[in-house]
């Protein structure tokens, strides 16, 4: 209910929606802003051998870029009230088809299985994409629960094919998840593009416009003419679309390909996407935002490890300071944006 | 006619003909099915899912979602199991009350988010999930412990036996002693949920918080409630899992969150709140598992499980929304003759 008195004190008339928006967001963008710099000062003075060195930004690039891309696909659903929890499930699904279509065309005709395997990567993410929007917008599910119902036949369709098993030994896309171009990764190069991509189509097309008036209320974007039904298709055949890309780097990284990889990675996304000061109820929040939540969590893991020297210990403890990191955000957006309320009613 | 078609739109209905039918299929093929070992073994491997799903339902009635109660019920376990291993005292009651309390404070510590802040529900449990399991795993320890070698008495409980059958095929057929935990819990959350007035702003909250409060439910406190209860059944579950198990292991339990969600859901519980129920909680937690431990018995391999059951939540969870839509487009005719 507290969402429903927000919007109606702080959404500024049509027309200026964008301008509002980015005010809006401004703040939270400054704020993770100072986080990312404190944290990455925080680390270097803990361990100026080992944190501020090239080997060490190269390596936290090459961590970051898979799940930033998942994150990026939750968050375009996340704006529009929506949410996709099947991206991971997508993301192995097509994985694991490529990965077939290498081991089997591949020693006959390398280049071809390139084609066909990146093809239908391309073709496999948006139609799992089309499914969950057709859940959504068509039949009318919740999409937390249309996701959670294809997050699990996704996986499942995955198990038949493969019978569970890791497919191994996939040395053709190894450029695409551990290559680098002037010393910059791959993966992170892919992920920054399809962020300014996804950034633009957002905030500079008439899509992206639609996106965030569907977000804020949806009543309100079908009386305006905007067909909602088909904005959300378009969302959701985005995310599976992302999502496509983010497993074919996976299996370009880890140069296997298995069904249930990465169970964690659903969480993390949407736990970047929170942080980056995406709305889970849709309508607020940018792109950069999740970028930079990503490179602060990169950041906290990273530093994380080194500072407390022990490898397996780090790792929980890392698990935990994402949890706190994540309420901590939660209270400071809580309260600022109190603060805001009573300073326009006070206007 | 007009009562069959009544009882056709009730989810709990659908389920149970699904289970019905899917259980005389599957006997057909496989006589062995309905064979009272087997019937035992599924009631056994519903257990702790159908224990969990007693808390997800109260939670996901008043509107909200908890993703966090693996992570309490493996703190809960594993805490309890390294108290008793340390201080050596080893009674099956203050266990069971140690872990209880855990989960409580665990859950109340959701609730203090939720409550106090209203923030999201989703959001705040995802955040707590990694930060109990981390600090577990930090603070606790991360080495499997072995129940037999810490206490006997969980122990023994792992191997008590509520129902004893002699089998005609040949030795005997046990129920394990803690489907007795899940009978009491349906039954104490069926008349928490049924007689009280806790049970009618759990439901009240669900269907419009804010009428809910304009009415004088207290919110509030119904959510303190809520995520405490949720918290105690966690623990408790944790225990009950890791007699069942046989050992406390840090890294088990997280992970069935959404199986857990999907069986309450298939069971007819709405996610946007205000329709639950137990009968048909019990219902989807049943199914899911019969799928889960059913399939071989069909000669289909199990790598098909989670295939069926994904198609199995599509199918669960269009059935109401369509039934919503053609309700109203028949009010709306009826209106406009």
């Amino acid at each position: 209910m507290a969402n429903v008195q927000q919007r109606q004190t702080t959404t500024p008339p049509a027309g200026r929606i964008s301008i509002g928006h980015l005010l809006q967001t401004n703040g939270t963008s400054v704020r993770l802003l100072v986080i990312v710099i404190a944290l990455f000062v925080l680390f270097s003075l803990l361990r100026p051998d080992a944190f501020p060195t090239f080997r060490n930004i190269q390596s936290m690039a090459f961590q970051a870029s898979e799940i930033g891309i998942l994150a990026i696909a939750v968050a375009i659903t996340m704006l529009t009230g929506g949410i996709d929890l099947s991206i991971n499930s997508t993301a192995n699904l097509t994985a694991v088809l490529s990965a077939l279509i290498l081991t089997y065309v591949g020693p006959s005709s390398p280049a071809l299985a390139m084609v066909l395997a990146i093809g239908a990567a391309l073709i496999i993410g948006p139609i799992c994409g089309a499914f969950n929007g057709f859940l959504v917008a068509y039949v009318g599910i919740p999409p937390i629960l249309a996701t959670l119902g294809t997050l699990t036949l996704y996986q499942g369709i995955g198990t038949v094919i493969t019978k569970g098993a890791a497919i191994f030994g996939i040395p053709e896309f190894q450029w695409l998840g551990n290559g680098e171009i002037a010393g910059i990764p791959f993966p992170f190069i892919a992920f920054l593009a399809i962020a300014a991509v996804v950034g633009i189509i957002l905030s500079r097309t008439k899509y992206g416009f639609e996106v965030y008036l569907l977000g804020t209320n949806p009543v309100a974007s079908r009386f305006s003419g905007i067909n909602n039904r088909s904005v959300l298709m378009r969302t959701y055949i985005l995310s599976g679309l992302l999502s496509a890309l983010a497993g074919l780097i996976i299996l370009g990284r880890t140069n296997a390909a298995r069904v249930d990889f990465g169970e964690s990675y659903v969480l993390l996304a949407i736990m970047i996407c929170v942080l980056g000061g995406i709305n889970p109820a849709g309508g607020l929040g940018r792109i950069f935002g999740v970028v930079l939540a990503m490179i602060a969590l990169q950041f906290l893991s990273t530093g994380m490890n080194m500072a407390l020297f022990t490898s397996s210990g780090a790792n929980f403890f890392k698990e935990a300071a994402w949890g706190a990191t994540l309420l901590i955000v939660l209270l400071v957006e809580y309260f600022s944006n109190r603060q805001r309320q009573r300073r326009i009613s006070e206007k | 006619m007009a009562t069959l078609r009544r009882l056709l739109a009730r989810q709990e209905v659908i389920i149970a003909l699904t289970i019905i039918i899917l259980s005389i299929f599957i006997g057909l093929v496989n006589p062995s099915f309905f064979s009272i070992p087997n019937v035992f073994r599924i009631l056994r491997s519903g257990i702790i899912v159908g224990m969990f799903a007693m808390g997800v339902l109260i939670v996901l009635i008043s509107g909200g979602i908890d993703v966090s109660f693996p992570a309490i019920a493996v703190s809960a376990m594993y805490i309890t199991v390294v108290f008793i291993r340390d201080t050596g005292i080893d009674s099956l009651v203050l266990s069971f009350v140690v872990a209880g309390l855990i989960g409580l404070a665990l859950g109340l510590f959701n609730a203090f988010f939720i409550a106090l802040f209203k923030l999201p529900t989703l959001i705040v449990t995802l955040g707590t999930l990694s930060l109990f399991r981390g600090l577990l795993l930090f603070f606790v320890g991360s080495q499997r412990i072995r129940i037999a070698e810490v206490s006997p008495v969980l122990s023994d409980l792992s191997r008590g036996n509520l129902i004893t059958i002699d089998n005609p095929a040949g030795g005997v057929a046990n129920l394990h002693i803690a489907f007795v935990f899940l009978v009491v819990l349906a039954v104490i959350v069926w008349l928490l949920l049924r007689y009280t007035m806790l049970g009618r702003a759990i439901y009240a909250m669900g269907g419009d918080l804010e009428a809910a409060e304009r009415v004088g439910f207290n919110v509030r406190r119904t959510q303190f409630f809520i995520y405490g209860f949720v918290g105690l059944v966690a623990g408790i579950t944790g225990i009950v899992y890791c007699s069942l198990s046989r050992e406390a292991d840090p890294f088990s339990i997280v992970g069935i969150e959404l199986d857990v969600i999907a069986a309450v859901v298939l069971g007819g519980a709405s996610i946007m709140g205000g329709r639950g129920t137990v009968v048909g909680t019990l219902l989807g937690v049943l199914l899911i598992t019969l799928i889960s431990s059913s399939l071989v018995l069909l000669g289909i391999s199990s790598d098909w499980q989670r295939f069926v059951v994904g198609i199995l939540i599509i199918i669960g969870t269009s059935i109401p929304v369509l039934q919503l839509r053609q309700r109203q487009r028949t009010q709306s005719a009826a209106q406009a003759v």
